[in-house]
């Protein structure tokens, strides 16, 4: 049971309450996939991600990051619970999707409906999406970047690790279904 | 991945940038990885004083950025160029080299929040690599 001091509550609500989905969601998504090019594998559908000018002109780059912050959220309105609220999409992601546990530091509502729309067609069934270890760490890393240059030094230690903590317990939540 | 000379060029351009904070640039990240991963304290059991603005606290990590920028002046071999810096961390400190990748972060994220604009994407992907092969040299004398 992770256990939250008021500090940290009010530290993790008010980062979400005051950040731009549209503006953090897809630099931090942008980010990832410049810092970390390998991570581009996970995205082939998306079309070109040839390189830094297309992949931040991506539109499904774009939107693709709102809406990791969006399934972030969910976590941040049930932050007593967030092992029941991402225990569903774990079970999607373990058996459906074949997601490796230690990648997943990302969402949850926005992804099980997208994911749910898709599941209708088999090939996303048949595909066997299997991210690399450590991808969602990688995309932590850069929302925790993303943020940190936003808030600049109103960023501070302590709300680094608040808000770090916040994504570790969310990456293990997503992960508890997985055998 | 190696660094190539692009990645050289950019990490020469954006420490000609940072250096002139080096001191604040350290011991903010120094007082990040203390907060944010607290098992990094026991290497620092014997400091009375672990909040950001101790002396102690400056004061290492001033001591730390000037490693960084020997490895800046020395980035065309770093292996050879921080080898007594790594004898010193392999056998005198002898710190786990799994915490390289924590303090390269807490840089990172300090530059981050000093230095917004100029770490852009493409600057943090060259800054990761350095650190990353800095971390390497560090590690050269371990065993």
């Amino acid at each position: 049971m992770v256990e939250w001091t008021e500090q940290e509550r009010s530290i993790i609500t008010g980062i979400f309450a005051n950040l731009s989905y549209e503006e953090i969601g897809p630099k931090a998504l942008v980010r990832c996939l410049i810092v970390y090019p390998w991570t581009q594998r996970y995205f082939s559908s998306f079309g070109n991600l040839y390189n830094a000018e297309a992949i931040r002109g991506n539109p499904n780059v774009a939107a693709h990051g709102i809406k990791v912050l969006h399934g972030l959220d969910r976590a941040v309105k049930n932050m007593d619970n967030i092992k029941a609220t991402y225990a569903e999409l774990s079970v999607l992601h373990s058996e459906k999707l074949h997601v490796d546990p230690d990648n997943f530091r990302v969402s949850s509502a926005g992804l099980q409906q997208m994911h749910s729309a898709h599941l209708k067609a088999d090939r996303l069934v048949s595909r066997r999406l299997t991210f690399p270890l450590f991808l969602h760490q990688l995309l932590a890393d850069c929302l925790t970047i993303e943020i940190a240059a936003k808030l600049g030094t109103a960023f501070t230690a302590d709300t680094q690790a608040a808000f770090q903590k916040f994504l570790a317990v969310v990456v293990s939540a997503l992960g508890r279904q997985y055998h | 991945m190696s660094l190539t000379a692009e990645d050289k060029a950019i990490v020469k351009a954006f420490w000609a940038k940072a250096s002139g904070r080096a001191e604040e640039v350290g011991s903010e990240a120094l007082s990040r990885m203390l907060a944010v991963y607290p098992q990094t304290k026991t290497y620092f059991s014997h400091w009375k004083d672990l909040s950001p603005k101790s002396a102690q606290v400056k004061k290492h990590g001033k001591t730390i950025m000037a490693g960084v920028g020997e490895g800046v002046a020395k980035i065309d071999n770093l292996n050879a160029g921080l080898l007594k810096l790594s004898e010193l961390h392999a056998f005198t400190l002898r710190v786990d080299p799994a915490n390289f990748k924590i303090l390269s972060l807490n840089i990172l994220v300090v530059f981050a929040v000093l230095l917004p604009a100029e770490f852009t994407p493409e600057v943090h992907v060259a800054l990761d690599k350095f650190l990353a092969a800095l971390s390497r040299a560090l590690s050269e004398r371990y065993r």
